[in-house]
């Protein structure tokens, strides 16, 4: 488990290095979280039918899922793709660790640190006069950091499944590509997914992507009552662990296939 | 001028011979591209379809704005990848190469690369201005349709003068250049929805800073029905605004130019 850890740590301590990447993106997701805000602020100004949301609380919810949108696996572990397509991810294999272990480490940190870096000074602006609110109680703020931890999770368990593909589809455009678009319209980041019409939502419940910013962001908000919270963690965690069983399973079997030429 | 076309089109078939090597890469990143895009859209209705209306404008009004302005991005990205990729160009010293050749640094930049692959967002915002114009009950005269053509042109003549304008900066640093994003996707997204919908001061950075509004909003308003003379007027003047904007966006370029340092190698 160590050896995970500090496979995790150099990583994340690399990816803290961007920091010119991180303030661009900082601007961005700052200007992002204005003009989406503005967008809402005209639908709401002249209001004919109930709102599925009250406009505060799309306030919030905008500004929370630009603060976190890293965590959502847009981009994918650019460098272990890498290895696969070059045969380099033998050296991986020489090492005495499990390989999906390792990618898991990898996928999570690259997860966890661009998010923290922009997420902490983009909270402390949209909270000081942006509209950001407070957690609706106690028991909700303890709700979505407990579901936030496990949605960088499920995250880290879509990126490695991504790199898995890998082994399948060498030039990995497919999943690479087709993935991210599903989250894009799936996860709420585009738009928050109470305002989806409601038989889009019966479908969006059963699948793993609202796990990844509606779920955590409406338990903060209140909007999901912090009673559902066990239920809605409770699957955040069983996609997770049927991800990470998928993701091993083909990667097991690709192994077994696997041809690396050359020296 | 002839002898300049012929050379460009030379150099768009060997950049379209390029791409098509990785078909299924290609089909693959239209797709997405299309994807992305229709998911723009859906989103747009799925907001029309709870509210209603959006401050006197329908549906369909905001789909001409955003057909304008997507039809105008796509083809500007086509056309001008070449400045896209620019600042690899000055970090790798491959600008010295550039400046050998007898030919402006500008047109060689722009023949570099036509990115086929925008076809996706370009067929997407088509369809949307094309269903947007159908719903509008108004009889069409063919001065609608030069207008349209004409502001699409303009609208190309603002991206591409973005692109340039971020490609510049290239020579004085090739860091934290995305920022220019902001400008380019921002004001595609901004562009989206009718520009009066903002707070002032939104506005304002977006018709003077970079005359964002003379690419769909003012040319898309003198479209509508019961337009006044000067909303007429003001449809028919905008696109030389965006001309007058990739005029500078020259300008700058040439004084960039004129500082270069290569990085050696």
């Amino acid at each position: 488990m160590n050896a995970y850890y500090a496979l995790f740590g150099a990583r994340f301590r690399e990816l803290l290095q961007y920091r010119a990447a991180a303030i661009a993106g900082f601007v961005t997701q700052l200007f992002w979280g204005l003009i989406r805000i503005m967008i809402f602020e005209a639908f709401y100004r002249v209001l004919s039918a109930a709102q599925p949301m009250r406009f505060e609380e799309v306030v919030t919810y905008v500004w929370l899922s630009q603060a976190f949108l890293m965590l959502i696996p847009f981009r994918m572990d650019g460098e272990a793709m890498q290895k696969v397509r070059d045969g380099s991810v033998v050296y991986e294999l020489a090492r005495p660790l499990d390989l999906y272990g390792l990618w898991f480490a990898r996928a999570l940190a690259l997860r966890l640190a661009p998010t923290l870096l922009r997420a902490v000074p983009l909270l402390a602006i949209a909270a000081c006069g942006l509209g950001l609110q407070a957690p609706a109680s106690w028991a909700a703020a303890a709700a979505g950091a407990a579901s936030l931890a496990a949605a960088f999770l499920l995250a880290a368990a879509l990126t490695a499944l991504v790199t898995t593909s890998l082994f399948w589809t060498v030039s990995g455009e497919g999943v690479a590509r087709l993935l991210p678009l599903t989250i894009w319209i799936c996860s709420g980041i585009v738009l928050p997914l109470p305002f989806f019409p409601e038989w889009l939502q019966r479908v969006l419940e059963w699948l793993p992507f609202q796990g990844l910013i509606d779920v955590p962001f409406r338990l903060y908000l209140g909007h999901l009552p912090p009673e559902a919270a066990l239920a809605q963690i409770g699957k955040q965690l069983a996609w997770t662990a049927a991800l990470v069983l998928l993701g091993r399973g083909l990667l097991n079997r690709g192994l077994r296939r696997l041809e690396v030429q050359g020296g | 001028m002839c002898e300049s076309l012929a050379l460009y089109m030379r150099y768009v078939g060997v950049s379209l011979r390029a791409q098509m090597q990785y078909r299924v890469s290609f089909v693959l990143q239209v797709l997405a591209q299309l994807g992305v895009t229709s998911i723009e859209f859906f989103t747009i209705a799925v907001l029309f379809a709870r509210f209603g209306a959006l401050e006197g404008w329908s549906l369909p009004r905001v789909a001409i704005l955003y057909g304008l302005v997507h039809v105008s991005f796509a083809l500007a990205e086509a056309l001008g990848r070449g400045f896209d990729v620019f600042p690899e160009l000055v970090r790798g010293g491959g600008f010295d190469r550039i400046l050998l050749r007898p030919r402006g640094a500008a047109f060689q930049v722009l023949a570099a690369e036509f990115q086929v692959m925008r076809i996706g967002r370009l067929a997407q915002g088509l369809a949307v201005l094309v269903w947007g114009l159908a719903a509008q009950e108004h009889a069409w005269a063919w001065s609608d349709a030069v207008l349209i053509a004409w502001a699409i042109l303009g609208g190309v003549c603002f991206f591409g003068a973005l692109m340039i304008f971020s490609a510049t900066l290239a020579f004085w640093t090739v860091e934290g250049l995305e920022l220019m994003n902001v400008l380019t996707y921002g004001g595609v997204e901004t562009a989206q929805f009718p520009l009066d919908i903002y707070r002032p001061w939104f506005r304002a950075v977006f018709t003077f800073g970079v005359p964002l509004a003379c690419v769909n909003y003012l040319p898309a308003q003198a479209l509508f029905g019961a337009a006044t003379p000067e909303r007429v007027l003001a449809g028919w003047l905008a696109p030389l605004a965006c001309a007058a904007f990739l005029g500078v966006s020259l300008l700058a370029w040439r004084a960039g130019v004129r500082r270069y340092v290569s990085t050696g190698s």
